[in-house]
Formats: structure tokens, sequence, C-alpha cells
């Protein structure tokens, strides 16, 4: 199992807006190996979502993806329309937010089953299809008498659980999962999430988990990438981006989330940039409390305080210009928790 | 067996949980409607005359003429015309032509529009912006003044009869359908399910076969029995300006065009007649319209039945009849509790 789930090379989502395109991805890579979980995390409208719908060029119209991203090696930027609809449930699962309004209120959940399979697997009978839908479902908790209800027979919960369902009945290689317990309450999320991370470990799917919550991301992820305005600002294990996270704005993050051991809040001052016109050099730049004078001279590289840590920030050597010797070092700020 | 019960059943429940006054609505429709369906098609076989019938053969090459505006008798019961016509056979020749011109009208503006609706909302872009000028320009002709236009093109290329008068009445309708339709399509082709297919790898067809059009169709069957009604006023407007059939097939609105002069005279039974039949059937369509628009509309229903339940004591023979349909409803989760 060395092919990668995923493989992601310098990525980009343009929106067309009336004051030119606006790019809400700029320049991603990233890679998923299989049973590999990898968190994205960020504020709202910092790409994840866009990001996560461009690799299964699932484009609203006026969206438009660069780049490349191969899923089990086979390209989906600019693939057909035909390899696309092969792809997507075959080979990646989308798991989305809001359940409650992703099956088709008309269509019995069996029906959902039998469409999905049989969209992939034209020969397999219908019979055959129902019963691999109770299946995947008894997989997911939902007692299989229950496959011909109809989609407001269940709760919000469960209506997620028949989506993750719908999603792995085919046994697809990446699991993209775009905030998949944000309208759901605590116990709910906790049973998703140990779902998910089941099928991780036992099917060895790849997984991409988008959220904002980063509580989530710890207890789930391998790997964090944290995106900031369209790029990632820093990535690395778990343990390193949450106990020592280098990037500025990740340690803003880290700061502004409660924890048992929280004493204080800290908010990160200011808003995200406009992607139409971002600021010129390091993004967080405006908002940085560390910010340099050549911060704003141009993007800075990604630097490698760390094995396996990567963080774009001048701070750090290696992020492509001379680390000043009164540059705040990591020890000496703010502390995290 | 008990599997058609119940689907019997299933289909039955919107009935018994709407309020009475849309029963009612439908049922008095409904009853009308099917006895206008009677007369339209079994009449013919049963009545003695024919609509266009002005002699009656009382022996071999020996021919008598009907009388010519005798008043309603046991012969004649609802009189005779000045073309020594039987009213009452009119009557029922009109009848048959009223709903056939109605339902190949109805269904030809449905499925045009319908379809065209399907497609301008859903693929958008250029079509949509052409199909939506050319649809409010159709809506913005005077829809008599259009289907008079449209009859006489027609009549350029096919008999003036049943088609070509459904066509006429039937293209006044295309433009409500595609409207209501492409503007419901706009709405749920942006269903987060139907993403979701999407990303499953629905194929487009499916998605707006499956997903789009089961969504989009309820909405139609409202504007269907309303239009019907107002298809019967279309004809007989065209009949009586001269522009719908050709004469002397029995057509309401026709005849009643040809009796204006009698009234002057006294003569009440030739005008009466049809006009009775069209604000008959076009009132039992038009509450059968209203019936079933409560039916199918959950929310109308629901604030029917929420109505009753106010109106009424408890221990109502209907109340316990409803209390074991919610309860059936409510299972497994909450056994009729809401009821409590």
């Amino acid at each position: 199992m060395s092919e990668t789930a995923l493989d992601v090379r310098d990525l980009r989502v343009a929106y067309r807006t009336a004051r030119g395109p606006l790019w809400a991805v700029d320049g991603v890579d990233l890679q998923v190996h299989p049973g590999e979980s990898l968190g994205l995390v960020g504020e709202s409208g910092c790409g994840k979502s866009s990001l996560g719908r461009a690799l299964m060029e699932l484009m609203p119209p006026g969206g438009v993806v660069r780049g490349s991203a191969r899923i089990a090696g086979q390209e989906v930027v600019g693939a057909s329309g035909s390899a696309l609809r092969h792809l997507r449930g075959e080979e990646v699962a989308l798991i989305f937010q809001e359940p409650m309004s992703r099956l088709n209120p008309l269509m019995r959940v069996s029906d959902h089953f039998v469409e999905a399979i049989r969209a992939h697997r034209p020969k397999v009978a219908k019979e055959k299809a129902r019963s691999m839908g109770r299946e995947a479902l008894a997989q997911m908790g939902i007692p299989p008498t229950r496959v011909d209800n109809y989609p407001h027979e269940f709760s919000g919960g469960m209506r997620q659980r028949i989506m993750i369902a719908m999603g792995i009945v085919l046994r697809p290689r990446l699991i993209i999962a775009d905030e998949p317990t944000t309208s759901l309450d605590v116990i709910v999320e906790a049973q998703i999430l140990d779902i998910l991370d089941r099928l991780r470990r036992d099917e060895q799917m790849g997984m991409i988990l988008i959220t904002h919550n980063l509580g989530i991301v710890a207890e789930t992820c391998d790997r964090v990438l944290v995106m900031y305005a369209g790029k990632v600002v820093e990535q690395g294990t778990v343990e390193q981006v949450f106990n020592t996270p280098k990037h500025p704005y990740t340690r803003g993050l880290m700061a502004s989330t409660i924890s048992l051991e929280t004493t204080e809040l800290h908010s990160i001052d200011g808003y995200p940039p406009d992607l139409v016109s971002p600021p010129p050099g390091c993004r967080f730049a405006p908002r940085c409390p560390y910010r340099m004078d050549h911060c704003t001279d141009a993007v800075p590289e990604y630097a490698e305080p760390e094995p396996g840590q990567l963080a774009a920030c001048y701070l750090y050597p290696g992020a492509g210009a001379p680390v000043p010797d009164d540059a705040p070092q990591p020890g000496s700020m703010e502390p995290s928790r | 067996m008990s599997r058609l019960r119940r689907r019997l059943e299933h289909a039955w429940r919107p009935f018994r949980r709407s309020s009475r006054t849309s029963r009612v609505l439908i049922f008095v429709g409904l009853g009308i409607a099917t006895f206008f369906v009677l007369v339209a098609f079994v009449g013919p076989t049963v009545y003695r005359y024919s609509g266009v019938q002005y002699r009656v053969e009382v022996a071999p090459e020996e021919f008598e003429s009907l009388p010519q505006l005798a008043p309603p008798d046991d012969e004649h019961p609802f009189g005779t015309t000045r073309d020594n016509f039987d009213v009452l056979a009119r009557v029922i020749g009109g009848a048959q032509l009223a709903l056939s011109v109605m339902i190949l009208a109805v269904a030809f503006g449905m499925v045009i529009g319908v379809s065209l609706g399907l497609a301008s909302g859903y693929r958008g872009g250029r079509l949509d912006r052409v199909l939506v000028t050319g649809m409010d320009a159709v809506y913005a002709f005077p829809p008599l003044l259009l289907a008079i236009i449209v009859s006489f093109l027609l009549a350029a290329y096919i008999e003036p009869g049943v088609l070509s008068a459904a066509g006429a009445v039937g293209l006044v309708y295309i433009p409500q359908y595609f409207r209501v339709v492409r503007n419901h399509t706009l709405s749920v082709k942006e269903e987060p399910f139907v993403e979701a297919a999407r990303s499953l790898g629905a194929k487009e067809r499916t998605i707006l076969g499956r997903y789009v059009f089961f969504n989009v169709v309820q909405s139609v069957p409202v504007i269907l029995t309303l239009n019907a009604a107002d298809a019967i006023l279309t004809l007989a407007a065209l009949g009586f300006l001269g522009y719908g059939v050709q004469p002397p097939t029995p057509e309401w609105g026709y005849d009643i065009s040809q009796a204006q002069s009698d009234v002057a005279s006294g003569v009440w039974w030739t005008a009466f007649w049809p006009g009775v039949a069209i604000v008959l059937l076009v009132t039992g369509l038009t509450l059968l319209g209203e019936g079933l628009n409560d039916v199918i509309n959950p929310l109308l229903r629901a604030r029917g039945a929420a109505g009753r339940e106010i109106g009424e004591p408890p221990g109502d023979e209907d109340q316990s009849d409803r209390d074991a349909d919610a309860q059936r409803d409510a299972e497994p989760i909450d056994s009729g509790a809401e009821n409590r």
C-alpha cells in the first residue's frame, strides 16, 4: 500500500466575481496515504470546503479548478464527465455537512443505495444492491429493517450515518468529510467520528477531515493542515501542530480555543483578507503580532523548524529570508494553552 | 393483495386527514365531473337523437323534420332550436366535445410546459433566457386573443376540429406550467441532495429524472385542475365568437351565440341549457381543483386538520378515527402523544 490515496499538487480554485477572479484555494500541495487521516482546519472562508469540493470537481457554476489532484493515481482536474462520474462514489466519497437535506425526500433509503450502487455497477441486481445497502447500514448501527423507510423518518444523526453508509458502500479509497458533525450533538458526533475512525483502520481508506473544530482533529487525525486565506500555512503531525505550533496564525488559532487548561481566551485581531486582491507577501502579515518589515515583500516558503513540520513563516530559517537576531523566538511567544 | 390494500390506504390517507370542507369540495366536484363524463360518453348511446340530427326517417326514404323552436316536452325534454336540432342532444354532444378538448388541451399544455420548464430551469444560460422571454411574450397576450390567433393559424394546416381547438386552447396554458416548473426547478436543483447525488456519481439524466422532476411535479396537479375549468370557458368563448370547431358540430358556446336572437322572442331553452352545462361543469372542475389543492398541499391540509381538532369536542366518533390515524403515523417514536 505505498500508492497515495490522494496526491494534490499546486491546486488552485477560483470563483468568478464581478471584481475579478477570487482564488479561494491558492497553490495547495498535500498527500494522503491509505489509512491515514488528515485534518484540514482554518477559519470560515479560508478555502477548506472549496478544496474538498475541488477534489471531486463538484464546482458550482463560475468555479474553476487548476493544478493537479490525483485520486488513486487518476487525475481529477480536467477529467471528462464520465471519468468523473466513475471516480465519484467509487474511488472517493464526499460526506457533507447539513445531513438533514442530503437525501431525496421522495426516495426510500434503499432506493438511494440501489441507485448509487447501480450507477457504478449496472450489472448488480436490485436485490443484491439492496442487501449491500442493508449491510452498510448495519455497519453504521442502523437496523437493516429500516432500509425501506423514507429520509424524513430518520433523525439527523441517522441521516448522516446513512450518508456515510452510502459513501462507503462501494469501498472508496478516500473519504472527504466536510464538517460531518457540524449540526449534530456531541454524542452523535462521537459516534460518527468513531465510525469514520474504524473505517479508516479496517478498510485502509484515506480520509480528509475538513473542520474548524480543533478538538475533533486532535482526536481523530494523524496529520493536520492549517489553512489561511487559501494557502496552507502550517502542516505537521497532530502532536507537533497542537503542542508546538510554529506559525503565528496557528498559535492564534490554538489560543482562541477553550480547553480544560485554558485560563485566558485570545482572539486574532482583524479580519481575513479580501481574496480578490490579497495582501502582498505573507497573507497573515496584516494581522500578525510578530510582523517584520520583510514579511510583506514576498510569499514565504515552507521552513521546516522541526522534521515533518512545515510552516510558511519568516520567523524560521529556510522561509526565503534570513531571520533577524531580534526576531521573537518560539519560546518567548504567548503560551498557547 | 394486502400490499395493494396498503397502497390504497396510503394513497387515501391525505384525503382522510384533510379538512371536511375540502373533502366536500372534492366530492361535489368529482360528482359533477363524473356526471358530465357519463352524459358525454354514455348519453349518446341512450338518447334517441344525435346532436346534428334535424330530421327523422319515419319510413324508408321518407323523412320528417324535427320541430323548429319547440318548447320542452316529453319528446324533446330541452326543446328544439331554430335549426331543428334537439337541445338535449346538442348539450350531450357539446359535453363530449368540451371534455375531449379539455383533456387534450390540458395534456398538451402540461407536457410542453413542464418539459420546457424543466429544461429551462435545469440547463439555465441562454436557453433559459430565450424561453423565459418567449413565455413572457405569450403570457402578455390576452389569452382569448391568443387562442383566436392560434386557431386561425392552425386552421391553415389542419381541419378545424377537436385537435385544432385543443391546440389553440392548450397553447395559452403552456406559460403557466412553464413558469411554475422552471422556478421550482431552479430551487430544487440547488438542493443539497442533488449535489449529494452528483457526488455519488449519478448521471445528469438520473438527477433530472429522479431527483429534480419528482420534486417539481407536485405543483402541477393544482394548475392542471384549475386549467381544466378554464379550458372549458376558453373553448366556449372561442365557439361563441365563431372560432371554435366547425359548425354544426355541437358546441356550447356556438349554441349560445346561435340562440341570442331567440331570447328576445321568449324562447329561453335554446340558450339556457348549454349555459347551465357550462356553469355546472366549470363549477365542478373548480371545486375539484380547490379541494385537491387543499389535499395535496400539506400545509393547507394541516391547517384544516388543526381547525377540526379545536372545533370538535373530544369523544366525537370522527375524532377517534383520527386518533388511531395519528397514532399509526407517529409510530414508533412517539405513539400518539401529540394528541394528548
